[in-house]
């Protein structure tokens, strides 16, 4: 077994040891999801349309963004990362094997919503499933990327919540999970582009339901996977071992270049 | 004995305007324990891990086991050991998996039998959460020594130990030693570093106090031996003259202590004393100096030259006094 292989062995068995982690990643977005089938369908019939994909990016940004950023602020300042330093632990292991995890916890949720959305709530089931597979892997992998920037970047855990819901709250708001997208007055549809919630759900509901859509799925899809690769390359040239040793060779406020490839999206989508 | 393992040469380290390692330099042999020694804020840690390539050094070269600590991090990992003073293992791993963890790192099968050794066996399951801050340190040093590294850096490495886990500790420390490892031990306890090492230095204000072994460093001192003597009618603290080769005299608890310079003759004075006063002996104690009485006597001179910037420097010196 490789040290890769090994570290995400380990890593996914003190996940499954850890209940604030099962609680964030799996409790909290299933009981959301449960939620929203039993009262939003009633209060907005379209809102089932577009369930599955919604509360998938739901469990998604829940996983990454609130799961992923926290627990790698706190092991930098206990002390965790000078002891993998020293024991050998690639910086891209540190960074790439919670992501990967998270990957495995936010598939198992999402094939949780998609095996109970149907018969629960009536939501449709996807038209095309090898788009809605590879869409839902380019979602976690630009939230993935914003998360572990986020934990790389922030200085405490305050940090870590602010930078959070700077990016959760406007997704779940403006990014079309709710209600559709064009129904947006024009400024709010600008913002809400600057969100990979936002294309994820335009990804999906052209590529995955075949439905109309304000922009271009493709496009969308590139962004998001364009977008998840640089964050995660931004989040390898930012990181630190240490939070008394701030060695890294650039300004965290470089970790913005991340905005990008959504500022790109703004402009030509 | 000539083959340093560990060369530092004229190194600094400041954080801001704070110099914590002032052009220190010194080399540590093949297959010696090496005790670096200091107070707190000495610059021992910094200087560890400078060595360690946790940290950079602001000037001078470093080398540990051929290997540039600053250059050639990677390289370095096969080669050294670590047990850092202040780290920390993920909350919910357990101490095996944390063995196979770094193990698999270092390309190594699993050593479950130091976790054994280190007497962890029965926690080897527990998360490292629920482990004890001396079991807690008994696992680093397991995971430091499980690819039975060249040098082995170790940063107070009994703090927090029971005696039995300390006793444990040096027998793994000469075991190793024994293997050819060099090994670098940083230490608050005069009493270990006496004990362990075979040559250490003394750093004080960033600065190398004194180098040498412990004998050699004690002897550098004033270079009293310490006399206790406690008798039946207390008959020596009434005496007001002194006794030959006696330099300094005590009261401690029941005894009289006397610091003399020519031991020999100061016990013989003082039996033949007691037997002129009808006294008898109860208990006399002939100690030499500890390597802690010349630790606080150097460190004690350090803080007088701080205190009184004018006057010269008398035992500090870069680069070592034997």
């Amino acid at each position: 077994m490789t040290a890769f292989a090994n570290h995400t062995f380990v890593e996914l068995r003190s996940n499954l040891r850890n209940r604030q982690l099962l609680f964030l990643t799996y409790a909290f977005p299933l009981a959301f999801y449960a939620m929203m089938g039993l009262v939003m369908t009633q209060i907005n019939p379209m809102f089932t349309e577009s369930m599955i994909p919604a509360m998938v990016i739901f469990a998604v940004m829940v996983g990454t963004l609130m799961g992923l950023p926290d627990p790698l602020v706190t092991a930098r300042d206990a002390g965790i990362f000078r002891s993998f330093k020293i024991g050998g632990v690639p910086a891209a292991n540190i960074l790439g094997v919670p992501t990967l995890t998270t990957f495995v916890h936010v598939i198992v949720v999402t094939l949780i919503i998609l095996a109970t959305a149907t018969p629960l709530f009536g939501a449709p089931a996807p038209a095309n499933w090898g788009w809605f597979v590879v869409i839902t892997l380019a979602t976690i992998l630009a939230h993935a990327g914003l998360g572990v920037l986020i934990g790389v970047v922030s200085t405490s855990s305050r940090t870590t919540l602010l930078w959070t819901q700077l990016i959760f709250l406007p997704s779940i708001l403006l990014g079309g999970l709710m209600f559709p997208f064009s129904m947006l007055p024009a400024g709010a549809q600008t913002f809400a582009r600057l969100f990979p919630a936002t294309y994820a759900m335009d990804a999906y509901t052209g590529l995955a339901y075949g439905a109309e859509t304000v922009f271009s799925p493709l496009a969308s899809l590139a962004l998001l996977v364009i977008g998840g690769v640089l964050a995660l390359v931004l989040a390898l040239l930012l990181f630190n071992w240490d939070r008394n040793n701030r060695t890294a060779r650039l300004n965290p406020a470089f970790g913005l270049v991340a905005v990008l490839p959504y500022v790109v999206g703004v402009i030509l989508l | 004995m000539n083959d340093p393992i560990i060369q530092v040469s004229n190194f600094s380290k400041h954080y801001g305007d704070f110099v914590a390692v002032d052009n220190v330099s010194f080399a540590v042999q093949r297959g010696e324990i090496f005790g670096l020694l200091g107070p707190n804020g000495a610059g021992k840690t910094s200087t560890l891990e400078c060595l360690e390539g946790l940290r950079q050094p602001d000037a001078g070269t470093l080398r540990v086991a051929g290997v540039d600590p600053t250059r050639e991090a990677r390289k370095l990992r096969g080669k050294i050991g670590v047990q850092l003073q202040t780290s920390g293992l993920p909350e919910t791993i357990s101490a095996a998996d944390a063995m196979k963890f770094f193990c698999a790192y270092q390309g190594i099968a699993p050593r479950y039998d130091l976790i054994e050794r280190l007497g962890l066996g029965e926690k080897r399951n527990a998360a490292y959460a629920d482990l004890s801050t001396g079991q807690k340190r008994r696992l680093a040093l397991a995971l430091a020594v499980a690819h039975e590294p060249e040098v082995l850096f170790l940063d107070e490495p009994t703090a927090g130990l029971d005696v039995a886990s300390r006793v444990e500790l040096h027998d793994l420390m000469r075991e190793l030693q024994g293997r050819g490892a060099t090994i670098l031990l940083a230490t608050h306890d005069m009493a270990e570093a006496e004990e362990m090492a075979g040559r250490v230095a003394i750093l004080l204000q960033g600065k190398i106090a004194a180098t040498g072994s412990p004998l050699e460093i004690t002897a550098t001192g004033d270079g009293l031996t310490k006399v206790s003597v406690h008798t039946e009618r207390n008959s020596l603290e009434q005496v007001n003259g002194s006794f030959p080769g006696v330099q300094q005299r005590a009261l401690k608890d029941e005894y009289v202590v006397y610091f003399s310079s020519d031991v020999g003759p100061t016990v013989s004075a003082v039996i033949s004393y007691l037997e002129a006063q009808g006294d008898s002996l109860i208990d006399l104690r002939v100690e030499r100096p500890s390597l802690e009485d010349r630790f606080l006597e150097i460190t004690n001179a350090g803080q007088a030259r701080r205190l009184r910037p004018d006057r010269p420097e008398q035992t500090a010196s870069n680069g070592g006094q034997k």
